[in-house]
């Protein structure tokens, strides 16, 4: 292609109605907990994985709500499952399983 | 100013000992009602002065209250059966002047009536934020843009929330702080009753319509009062109301009436667009500009706000800076319905007690 020096910048914002939410509903589905969440980030602040890298649990739950699925799975690596997370919720989710059943699910529709 | 009511009333009212004290009360809201039921019940003759053609002001609007949900036509009747047959309500009243005498107060109107009593109280309310105002959100420009004041009314007449082509909405948007948290509009206070207020339309809209997804953009949810916060929980567990942190910043429709809506993301820090079928604007308080004449022609101070100020804010709040000049409910700012009745009961000792230390 030739080379016109200049490059388009893609659009940044999310698009809700482009993504692909299948993820969403299937965890929300086995761990309907996570409907409670009011995004406080109690469990971002006590995160052990969080100390060490930029993993944002908070975060993960709201892009697995925009159905953005590809950095989703990047983020969800960085977890080390000792579910500190879960101990500070104050509204009790269930986040073990919530990070399990993402796992799962990028398994199935990732 | 022949036309004084007060002779006749004496002579039916005859069994008090001297002189009638006498309350006029400006407004027909549940605040005026219930200061009013509470005068009668301490036997005092009370006249409602009311602008409307019918007395309950904002809350016969509405179809249930938040929290509970129970029916506003509830709690007007039981705040109208206390009163009804001991308060006199003169409605369709225009004020356009008030003397104050050394023990009375003298109220003119347009229709060039007057009534004179010894105490009055301002219980004039609010008047709801015109959302045409927040000219990005495309109030009455868009069809499918609509106030919860609208909403309350659907429920209120037992119809379905249907978008303007008559179909049932796949997606709404409920949107906080229209016309509140706002200096745009000059409206820096926050309106206290519109966060439940979204809540509870979110959880009645998933109560009629189970397949509506419901979003809720907020900045702050301010679940404050007994069994807010319950709600909002209820609306998260039992009807799956989701919840996206971000101020509208704007509208725009599509081809099909559908409405494109943008706001920050702000848990993700991106910019976010969604297509919902519905956007509703839960409007926040306003000043009654017809109480800014009271103000007026009693040189009563206000607030930036633009709502009355009491004389003290916490010892003398049913009081104003003029001495039989009395203040009940939202014409002091935004407040729920429970907080208005409270104060109007309060406002009542306030008047009761000031006419029994009379000279």
């Amino acid at each position: 292609m030739k080379d016109f020096g200049f490059t388009v910048q893609l659009d940044h914002s999310i698009d809700y109605d482009a993504k692909d939410k299948r993820m969403m509903r299937y965890v929300l589905y086995h761990e309907p907990s996570l409907d409670w969440c009011i995004g406080c980030g109690s469990c971002t602040a006590t995160c052990s994985a969080g100390q060490f890298t930029l993993f944002n649990i908070r975060m993960a739950h709201t892009l697995l709500r925009r159905g953005e699925t590809e950095k989703l799975k990047q983020e969800l690596k960085k977890c080390m499952f000792c579910g500190k997370c879960q101990l500070t919720c104050p509204r009790g989710v269930n986040l073990r399983n919530v990070l399990l059943r993402i796992n799962r699910a990028i398994e199935l529709f990732g | 100013m022949g036309n004084r009511w007060v002779a006749p009333k004496r002579l039916l009212f005859s069994n008090s000992i001297k002189m009638d004290p006498q309350v006029i009360i400006i407004g027909a809201g549940i605040a005026g009602l219930t200061a009013a039921g509470a005068l009668a019940e301490k036997g005092h003759h009370v006249l409602i002065l009311e602008k409307e053609a019918q007395p309950g002001g904002h809350v016969a609007q509405w179809d249930r209250l938040f929290p509970s949900r129970r029916p506003g036509s509830e709690v007007l009747d039981h705040i109208r059966k206390i009163m009804d047959g001991r308060v006199e309500i003169k409605p369709g009243i225009r004020i356009n002047g008030i003397i104050a005498h050394d023990q009375d107060f003298t109220v003119l109107t347009e229709e060039g009536t007057s009534y004179t009593g010894q105490a009055l109280l301002i219980a004039s309310g609010f008047r709801l934020f015109q959302a045409e105002r927040k000219e990005e959100y495309g109030y009455g420009i868009y069809d499918n843009v609509i106030t919860s004041a609208e909403v309350e009314t659907v429920f209120k007449q037992g119809k379905k929330l249907l978008t303007s082509k008559g179909t049932l909405p796949q997606r709404v948007a409920l949107i906080h702080c229209v016309g509140s948290r706002d200096e745009k509009v000059g409206n820096l206070y926050c309106s206290k009753v519109c966060c439940v207020t979204g809540v509870k339309q979110a959880i009645e809209i998933k109560e009629q319509l189970p397949q509506c997804e419901v979003f809720s953009f907020y900045m702050d949810m301010r679940m404050y009062d007994r069994h807010f916060e319950e709600l909002y929980f209820e609306a998260q567990k039992q009807w799956g109301v989701q919840f996206i942190r971000g101020r509208l910043s704007e509208c725009s429709e599509a081809p099909d009436q559908s409405l494109i809506i943008k706001t920050e993301d702000t848990l993700t820090g991106r910019p976010l667009r969604m297509i919902v079928d519905l956007v509703i604007l839960l409007v926040g308080f306003v000043p009654e500009p017809e109480t800014g004449k009271l103000v007026e022609m009693l040189g009563l101070s206000t607030g930036e706000d633009g709502f009355i100020l009491p004389s003290d804010e916490h010892y003398n709040d049913n009081l104003t800076t003029v001495p039989g000049v009395f203040l009940a409910g939202a014409v002091k700012g935004p407040a729920t319905i429970s907080n208005t009745i409270a104060d109007a009961r309060a406002a009542a000792l306030q008047i009761d007690s000031w006419l029994k230390t009379k000279p």
